[in-house]
């Protein structure tokens, strides 16, 4: 695709620089607003026995807050490994429609193709469809600024917090143990748009606590994805 | 090896396997609208059921405890749409005060 010419007459693409201002900023504010939340989980992290390092590599590496959350979660309330990766997993599936959303759009090859996969989360993915109305370059430019920004925000905030917890000491004695369950209230609450929506969370809670005293640690909040099967089977929301 | 690391290099090795993916198969494939509609609820069962497991349950018991009532405050500060950060530290704190004071 060629660009249009740069020169001609006023008031035609008379921009001065190739990268979008409104992109930019909302690449940078999404990125903080986002990479903020890295202290929660680092605090996390600690919270559930997990080292600094194996901390800060489940952001460098893993690099999906919910998923992050759930392996920590799930292992931190005595779960196996497996059913924290399961759960991680079934949290993650979302990226691959994202990547299946913007590889026709990033049109990337080798080693940028790994990168960018590595940065396909919700919210590079959810900058780049805002900037439909202003082209794919607009797009493109919004995926990678939000991504990489979020990437880098994410990890250095992750290691602060996991700093700040381990020198807090009793994760009890700060509430610590509360704020676990407040992330992922947090993180559920915008996706509890209607009435059927609300019953599947109220449904997935009270069968993870009522099977949670029975079955090993992990499992009863992977089989609540068996009632979301169930809710989408046929319903249409 | 213990079962922090399996977690940690698990979930990577799982999480880019993933999305990867997204960029080597055909868009065909995995828009199916039902195969939609569940990719959009399992987030909803899952974070519903981690909110659900580590306030009311400690060791394979259920306990009410201040962790209870954190997430309680988190519920009510959502509601009052407070940003997401209000709604993690107001738990926290509720959660410490009353660890502290009980």
């Amino acid at each position: 695709m060629n660009p249009p010419p740069l020169i001609g007459y006023l008031g035609h693409n008379n921009r001065v620089s190739k990268v979008n201002r409104a992109t930019a900023m909302q690449s940078l504010s999404v990125s903080f607003a986002v990479g903020l939340y890295g202290i929660a989980f680092g605090a996390a992290g600690i919270t559930a026995g997990f080292s600094i390092l194996q901390t800060c590599l489940l952001s460098l590496l893993t690099f999906s807050g919910a998923s992050q959350f759930a392996v920590v979660g799930v292992i931190g309330a005595g779960g196996t490994a497996v059913s924290g990766i399961a759960t991680a997993s079934l949290l993650g599936i979302r990226n691959t429609l994202y990547g299946l959303r913007m590889a026709p759009l990033l049109q990337v090859r080798g080693v940028k193709k790994i990168l960018a996969a590595q940065i396909t989360i919700d919210e590079s993915t959810g900058v780049a469809i805002g900037q439909e109305d202003l082209g794919p370059e607009a797009m493109k430019q919004g995926f990678w600024f939000t991504g990489i920004g979020v990437y880098v925000l994410w990890n250095f905030f992750t290691l602060l917090g996991a700093l700040g917890a381990q020198a807090m000491g009793n994760p009890s004695a700060w509430g610590l143990d509360a704020a676990v369950p407040a992330a992922f209230l947090g993180l559920v609450w915008p996706r509890l748009l209607g009435k059927f929506e609300r019953t599947l969370a109220i449904t997935s809670v009270l069968l993870a606590i009522a099977l949670s005293p029975f079955i090993p640690a992990g499992l009863p909040i992977i089989l609540t994805a068996g009632l979301a099967v169930i809710f989408g089977w046929n319903v249409r929301p | 090896m213990s079962t922090f690391w399996v977690g940690v290099i698990g979930s990577s090795f799982a999480l880019f396997v993933l999305r990867y993916l997204g960029y080597l198969v055909p868009e065909k494939y995995l828009t199916n609208p039902r195969m939609l509609r569940i990719n959009t609820l399992i987030p909803i069962a899952l974070l519903s059921a981690l909110v659900g497991v580590p306030a009311p349950t400690e060791k394979g018991k259920w306990v009410i405890d201040q962790r209870f009532a954190g997430v309680f405050v988190a519920l009510i500060a959502l509601r009052l749409k407070a940003p997401y950060f209000v709604v993690v530290i107001s738990a926290a704190a509720t959660s410490a005060a009353i660890y502290r004071f009980k």
